[in-house]
């Protein structure tokens, strides 16, 4: 039983890192109907900043700040430089953007910081926090620092005007400019926001999965499977679709130990994780493609 | 009466297709006019063209300043509100957040309360409705939110495609008469797209009447109602 619980609690902490991620590909797809494929190497680039800020002697949660802010510069300054130019080509050439875009950052990083894995500090100290038996520290801040800063988006795009102006923007771009929204620039602070709350997720997740050019691999694909859980289209539906997708992968495997313990036939285990995340996007597509709590869109032709 | 808005020689393209020939009218300061035509004729075109939604050449002068080929959010600046046809509303939006957009532009907040409840004197209904979804308000209510949103842009000119598309006869004629009232009290000159020709020259002072493209015939909307042309094709007596 202690063990279950420890499996949710584990499950709630990487959910909320695939809630992230998942966040920001929802955000960039809800205005511009595209899936940034870059988006983890950027969360993983971002990591790396906070990794170099702190080795000049920052301190973790300055380092933090700082590189929320210098990703939400990175974000705008690509969505400005690189995807405006292409805002009338064809969905493959952004594609292809996308994905050269995710090389670019994959090599810089290896480049700047080589590819040998790095340890990255917790910020939580271990005496104080986490709750004993249950969850550790770390897993316990990832999830708090997680819901402030989902608090903080909801609180924007709730209550203030700007918040307003985005969300008019990437509903109705075109009825939005006729109330005078400068729809380009709410799409590039689209993009910042994105850049900005994948830089959370980097920067929380690197204590776990080490830092290394390629960390953020496996978290994309998860962060793709909570998207698609959650609606793609539904950016509450994306945050509840992390949150399930990373407690079903540790159920998964939980039931997996339990029957192999039992009858000693091993069906699966953790290294199947990502099979079964896997699995849950393709199950989504087929069955319910407009997700959990996405609508189908009903097109009058 | 001075002119507030002037067209001349006005050509609009969709891509490689041209759309407008040579369109040009004068809205007087105040007036209402009225665009005439058939499908297709331009006249949808004819305002998006205003507003820059379309590649346009030619001569628009808002208040004797050239406006053509500025950005839509910097026409809507100029204090030009559009309502485009089909119920222009963010579906997904509440009534309030629908009418509180318009004022983002505007840094009185105290000015934008006043105006909100000067908007609710026009269509009380949407005040019953404020946090409902735009999306399921009924059609005349979605037309009258729209309006209702222009309104809040504190407009000079409004521009009205359609208003009448798709709703019951009796609605029609209330939001025709909160469009007069509107042009009377809140002194907002208006141009009106209108496929029901007979109430569009009923509102207005002035028509243009639209044939591929364009201008065929203008003159004060009695004169235009007369002309057996615009009876027989458009009035149908």
């Amino acid at each position: 039983m202690e063990q279950l619980i420890q499996q949710i609690a584990s499950g709630l902490a990487n959910g909320a890192i695939y809630a992230c991620v998942a966040l920001a590909l929802v955000m960039i797809y809800v205005s511009t109907d595209h899936i940034n494929f870059a988006q983890g190497e950027m969360a993983m680039f971002s990591a790396y900043i906070s990794w170099q800020l702190m080795s000049w002697g920052m301190s973790f949660w300055v380092a933090f700040v700082l590189t929320v802010l210098i990703s939400f510069a990175m974000g705008v300054l690509i969505e400005r430089l690189i995807l405006r130019p292409l805002h009338n080509a064809p969905v493959l050439s952004i594609i292809v953007v996308f994905i050269g875009l995710l090389a670019i950052f994959n090599s810089m990083a290896g480049a700047f910081w080589s590819y040998l894995i790095k340890e990255f500090p917790s910020p939580f100290p271990k005496s104080s926090f986490g709750i004993g038996g249950v969850i550790g520290p770390h897993q316990l801040g990832v999830v708090v620092v997680t819901l402030i800063v989902l608090g903080m988006l909801f609180v924007f795009f709730r209550y203030t005007p700007l918040g307003l102006a985005m969300r008019a923007a990437a509903q109705n771009p075109q009825m939005a400019r006729l109330v005078g929204v400068r729809v380009d620039w709410m799409l590039a602070l689209g993009w910042g926001l994105a850049a900005s709350v994948g830089a959370v997720a980097g920067i929380m997740v690197a204590h776990i999965v080490y830092l290394e050019p390629n960390m953020m691999g496996g978290i994309l694909l998860y962060a793709f499977a909570s998207a698609l859980v959650g609606g793609i289209s539904n950016p509450a539906g994306a945050v509840a679709g992390g949150f399930i997708v990373g407690i079903l992968e540790n159920m998964v495997a939980y039931a997996g130990n339990q029957i192999e313990k039992a009858t000693g036939i091993y069906i699966i285990g953790n290294g199947e994780k990502l099979t079964v995340a896997l699995i849950i996007v393709i199950f989504v597509l087929t069955v319910k493609p407009a997700g959990l709590f996405g609508r189908v869109v009903v097109k009058r032709v | 009466m001075a002119a507030l808005l002037e067209v001349m020689g006005l050509k609009a393209f969709y891509g490689q297709t041209q759309s407008l020939y040579d369109v040009g009218f004068e809205i007087p300061t105040g007036g209402i006019t009225t665009l005439l035509g058939a499908n297709g004729a331009g006249k949808t075109t004819t305002l998006r063209a205003i507003c820059n939604m379309v590649r346009t050449d030619g001569t628009i002068r808002f208040d004797g300043k050239n406006i053509r080929g500025m950005a839509t959010e910097e026409i809507v600046r100029h204090r030009i509100a559009h309502v485009p046809e089909g119920r222009g509303t963010f579906t997904t939006l509440t009534v309030d957040e629908n009418l509180r957009i318009a004022a983002y532009t505007r840094k009185d907040k105290q000015a934008v309360k006043d105006e909100l409840e000067r908007v609710f004197t026009y269509f009380p209904r949407l005040k019953e409705r404020i946090q409902q979804q735009a999306g399921t308000l009924s059609g005349g209510e979605q037309q009258m939110l729209a309006i209702a949103r222009a309104l809040m842009l504190n407009p000079r000119l409004m521009l009205l495609d359609e208003p009448s598309f798709g709703l019951a006869p009796l609605i029609v004629l209330e939001i025709f008469r909160i469009l007069r009232r509107i042009n009377e009290e809140e002194k907002v000159s208006i141009l009106l797209v209108e496929q029901n020709a007979a109430l569009a020259l009923d509102l207005a002072t002035h028509a243009y009447v639209l044939e591929t493209g364009r201008v065929v015939m203008s003159g004060p909307s009695d004169v235009v109602k007369n002309d057996e042309n615009v009876r027989k094709s458009y009035l149908g007596y």
